[in-house]
């Protein structure tokens, strides 16, 4: 039992220092020139504007059910009006960038991941290679990049989205004052508290990517192989996601 | 132009080079041979810098390939064409966007000229007008053309062929063989090639080389070859299940 512990810990801590090589591997070729800005919109468009609906419903309905279970519970002590800054607060602060990156991390990570692991088992790594190409330039920096400015946007869209999804219940649900409500969920909100929000999402963005392409670029033999990195790839960037944001919000926010 | 000295490369336990000696000279056609599994593509993926040995050295035009940086090596592979064993066509590429890579990523030539080569290279392999077609619109033989038109792009010195014949119908593999001898006389390139078919092996190479256990056993002419006294090459050649290579190894 304590050598499979051991087994598991020692395998845990070569893929993070594997993932952290690549990230240094990535940093080195973000810096030379050319930057390939055709590969980093169509990384956009996969990553950002297809993950658009899905981000869309799970912020809309998270704002919503916050409002309605935030009710329940100020409802007991007649503090109803109190629902709109937590909502905003809530969103802006935490779940909008988490549950954004756990969604794109589900969705275009994945996706990451399969393709680049597809790509290795077809020869297509190596096949860039002979072409003179570097598959870290090519491949990883176009994601990474993309990655890293596509999440705060969605962050945003979440954000708003939300917020909306919040007032939407509280006013129409639940009867609250329209513009008590308005007023008091902006006037709770300080600008870091959206901002540092979407530095997180940023940070998230990077991890997605780093981790999907990891994955892709370790997959081994067939269709089998594609399958058990992509799931990887889901997993840990999905634990890095909750990991990251446990010490950025201790970071951020210096609590 | 080419030459492999006391190569030796293991995954694992497995050794599966064991003292690789192999030379190629300038603008001859080496056919390497062997099993499945004998080690064929480690030995041609050694040769461009994609696999490293753990001893021994591979030399190509007077520089020690295993010994190069990144830069270097990238700068090396411009004089390299490789055609993979299934091609290996990017598939989230056009054909003319595959065939043109190497140009868009390594030179400076202009859209319109990189749109000629890319159609000079499809019409040497007789695929004139495929350019907008996508890898998954292609069959087999057609996948080959194009990675053969993808790997003479840059107008190579040398091209690797990993099994050029592998997964194509007889007739296909016939025009696939026929292409590789019409590009190396058009293009007076140094060539080598693995495979395990025979036929292909035969119409293509000027020399043929045997891979058997990790090493080089036999180097000759084609008829040197089908002439050798060494049972296992007569084995080999003439695909006969008894004899001194085992079924199963």
């Amino acid at each position: 039992m304590l050598k499979l512990i051991e087994k598991g810990v020692v395998r845990f801590c070569s893929e993070m220092g594997n993932i952290f090589i690549l990230l240094l591997k990535s940093v080195f070729w973000i810096f030379r020139p050319p930057l390939q800005l055709r590969l980093i919109a169509n990384q956009m468009e996969e990553f950002g504007i297809r993950s658009l609906p899905v981000v869309l419903i799970t912020g809309g309905f998270t704002g919503m059910v916050f409002a309605l279970q935030s009710y329940q519970g100020f409802q007991r002590f007649g503090a109803e009006t109190l629902i709109g800054p937590v909502v905003s607060l809530s969103i802006c602060r935490e779940l909008a960038p988490v549950l954004t990156a756990l969604m794109v991390a589900g969705r275009a990570g994945s996706a990451m991941a399969a393709e680049i692991g597809t790509m290795k088992v077809t020869e297509q790594i190596d096949a860039l290679e002979t072409l003179a190409t570097n598959p870290v330039k090519y491949l990883v920096v176009p994601r990474i990049i993309s990655g890293i400015i596509i999440l705060p946007v969605l962050t945003i869209f979440a954000d708003s989205i939300g917020m909306f999804g919040g007032y939407l219940v509280s006013v129409n649900l639940l009867g609250t004052n329209p513009t008590i409500y308005v007023k008091s969920s902006f006037d709770i909100l300080e600008l870091g508290d959206v901002t540092n929000g979407l530095i997180k999402a940023a940070f998230f963005g990077l991890g997605i990517t780093l981790v999907g392409c990891y994955y892709g670029f370790n997959t081994e033999g067939g269709a089998k192989g594609v399958g058990r990195a992509t799931t990887k790839a889901v997993v840990v960037a999905c634990m890095s996601i909750l990991i990251l944001d446990f010490f950025l919000t201790k970071v951020l926010w210096g609590i | 132009m080419i030459e492999l000295i006391d190569v030796h490369k293991s995954f694992g336990n497995h050794h599966v080079l064991d003292g690789v000696n192999l030379e190629v000279k300038k603008g001859e056609s080496m056919v390497v041979m062997g099993r499945s599994g004998s080690g064929k593509t480690v030995l041609i993926k050694h040769i461009i810098g994609l696999l490293k040995p753990d001893a021994g050295e591979v030399w190509v035009d007077g520089i020690k390939v295993n010994e190069l940086k990144e830069k270097e090596l990238n700068q090396l592979r411009k004089k390299f064409g490789m055609l993979f064993q299934y091609a290996a066509l990017f598939d989230s590429l056009a054909v003319s966007e595959n065939v043109g890579f190497a140009l868009m990523q390594n030179t400076k030539m202009k859209r319109k000229e990189i749109e000629e080569r890319v159609k000079e290279c499809l019409r040497m392999v007789g695929l004139e007008g495929g350019e907008h077609l996508s890898p998954a619109e292609l069959s087999g033989g057609m996948k080959k053309r194009v990675g053969l038109a993808r790997a003479i792009a840059l107008q190579p010195e040398i091209i690797l062929y990993d099994e050029p014949s592998t997964g194509l119908d007889p007739i296909m593999a016939d025009a696939i063989n026929n292409l590789i001898v019409d590009l190396k006389e058009k293009l007076r390139v140094t060539s080598v090639a693995i495979t395990h078919d025979m036929v292909s092996a035969f119409k293509i190479a000027d020399r043929i080389a045997m891979l058997y256990k990790g090493k080089i056993i036999e180097t000759g002419s084609p008829e040197e070859i089908k002439s050798s006294s060494n049972p296992v090459v007569q084995q080999f050649i003439h695909g006969e299940a008894e004899g001194p290579i085992p079924t199963l190894e």
